[in-house]
């Protein structure tokens, strides 16, 4: 099990250099990650509005739950949901919830073209498969899941209003006095990193996945099992080791 | 022409292939045949180097594709077209998509080139009119006729088919044995076709290379197959009961 583990790490390592090769015709691989950009932008779009709207929203209400009858001002259940949906909510949640979507499809969609011989066809043909098929996808992953994530922020502070001001939990002066509060850039900063490292984590996990899948359908289900289940570890491992190091 | 040269793989602890030695001839369709297991296909994937054998050397002219490096085993593949036996034509892209695809990837062409061409190769295996529709729109032989138009496109020195046959019905096989044979003579191409086919044999094997249990059992040309008497072969190609009928009715009438 362990040597396996290493073997995969070794793998995944080597197989990095392959990806990141110079492309063999530079308007195939742009064509290629426009693709790609729109899929992963635009295609999960509402799933993240969905998301992030109820994450606002349960946060406030609890957070309402757990703050009012005490002396701290209502005011700061603004900038409490501002600030934890920057820093954790939007870039981690998101992350996860595009592992699912993202990650799963990408390792079916490579594992489904490596049992179809078509990976072995583009081989053949001399075609770089590891930069052709994966390169674009991290790139367009680089590009969109930040958006995404910030598109999350915006989207979950918005939710937070509309889960507590209409339904009288607080008032909109309170709340958008909160979210003006104690801004400090360098949270934005801290959200964008971890969007663009959990936004590899989940592209070049699942695609290593997807395009070493060995045997049948079942073992296609399988890999795009695992690459669900390691992209989140990873996520949140990563994410752990983010916040020690960035405010260490 | 393309020699292989004692060819060793095996799989965990299952020996695969041991020691083959052969030539496949340039403008000639080499027939690889032999029974399910014999090592056909994996001694295809070896020849264009999808799979590296423990032992051997594979000659393509000069160049030995088990030791190049990747540039050059890139550089040598752009020679090489393939026909795969599930056709692996790309599901999202359009029948001339599907064609232009080497095309796009590696030549700097005009489009209005890249279209003549692609029309040209789709002519060349009687396509026509089929080029805005998707690999799924079309039956089974047409789709193993686009993927030879694809993998003639680049105008390769090599070409590799893996049962082209497979799943065609006795005309249709009829048809796709002589676009090949056709199209190997025209361009003086060296071809390896993996095949199961006792009509193929018959009809195009002029270099037919017999493997069992990974061994090469007996090699040549098709017109030698009635008078050689290796029993491997014979029990190989009149495994069919209405053959070995036939073969006894017209023993007995000489």
């Amino acid at each position: 099990m362990n040597l396996n583990l290493v073997y995969h790490f070794g793998n995944f390592i080597l197989w990095q250099k392959q990806i990141y090769k110079r492309p063999e015709n530079n308007r195939m691989y742009y064509k290629e990650t426009i693709r790609q950009m729109y899929d992963i932008g635009v295609g999960s779009l509402p799933i993240v509005f969905l998301i992030s709207i109820f994450i606002g929203a349960v946060t406030s209400v609890q957070f309402y739950y757990q703050m009012s009858g005490t002396m701290i001002p209502m005011y700061y259940i603004g900038y409490i949901v501002r600030d934890m949906t920057i820093i954790e909510l939007a870039p981690t949640i998101t992350c996860l919830v595009l592992a699912g979507k993202v990650g799963s499809n990408m390792a079916a969609e490579l594992g489904g073209m490596r049992q179809k011989e078509h990976i072995d066809a583009m081989e053949i043909m001399g075609v770089n498969t590891s930069a052709y098929l994966i390169m674009p996808k991290v790139i367009a992953a680089l590009l969109m899941i930040p958006v995404l994530v910030c598109a999350s922020a915006l989207i979950g502070i918005l939710g937070a209003y509309l889960a507590s001001v209409p339904t009288g939990l607080f008032t909109s002066a309170d709340f958008i006095k909160g979210v003006r509060s104690f801004f400090v850039p360098y949270n934005v900063f801290m959200m964008l990193v971890k969007a663009f490292v959990f936004a590899y984590i989940l592209t070049s996990v699942s695609c290593y996945q997807g395009y070493f899948v060995k045997g049948g359908s079942i073992e296609l289900g399988e890999a795009s099992t695992r690459a669900v289940v390691y992209s989140n570890i990873l996520i949140l491992l990563a994410d752990y080791v983010i916040a020690l190091v960035l405010t260490a | 022409m393309i020699r292989a040269e004692n060819i060793f793989k095996r799989f965990g602890q299952q020996e695969v292939l041991k020691g083959i030695t052969t030539t496949f001839e340039a403008g000639k369709t080499n027939l690889v045949i032999g029974k399910s297991g014999s090592g056909k296909t994996v001694l295809l994937k070896v020849l264009v180097g999808l799979f590296k054998p423990e032992k051997g050397r594979v000659l393509f002219g000069d160049t030995d594709m088990v030791t190049a490096d990747k540039d050059t085993m890139r550089r040598l593949r752009m020679e090489v077209g393939m026909l795969f036996q599930g056709n692996a034509l790309f599901d999202s892209m359009t029948i001339e998509e599907n064609v232009r695809f080497p095309l796009d990837m590696f030549t700097h062409q005009t489009l209005k080139e890249k279209t003549d061409r692609v029309n040209y190769c789709l002519e060349r295996v009687s396509l026509e009119g089929v080029n805005k529709k998707f690999p799924s729109e079309i039956s089974g032989g047409m789709q193993k006729r686009v993927g030879i138009a694809r993998a003639i496109v680049l105008n390769p020195k090599y070409l590799f088919c893996d049962e082209p046959n497979s799943g065609l019905d006795p005309k249709t096989s009829i048809t796709i044995d002589d676009l090949i044979s056709g199209i190997t003579k025209d361009n003086n191409i060296t071809t390896v076709i993996n095949t199961h086919d006792m009509n193929s044999v018959m009809e195009i094997g002029e270099n037919i290379i017999l493997l069992e249990k990974g061994e090469l059992a007996w090699q040549g040309h098709k017109n030698e197959v009635l008078h050689d008497h290796n029993k491997i072969m014979h029990d190989f190609i009149f495994a069919s009961p209405f053959l070995q009928k036939l073969i006894d009715q017209v023993q007995h009438k000489i």
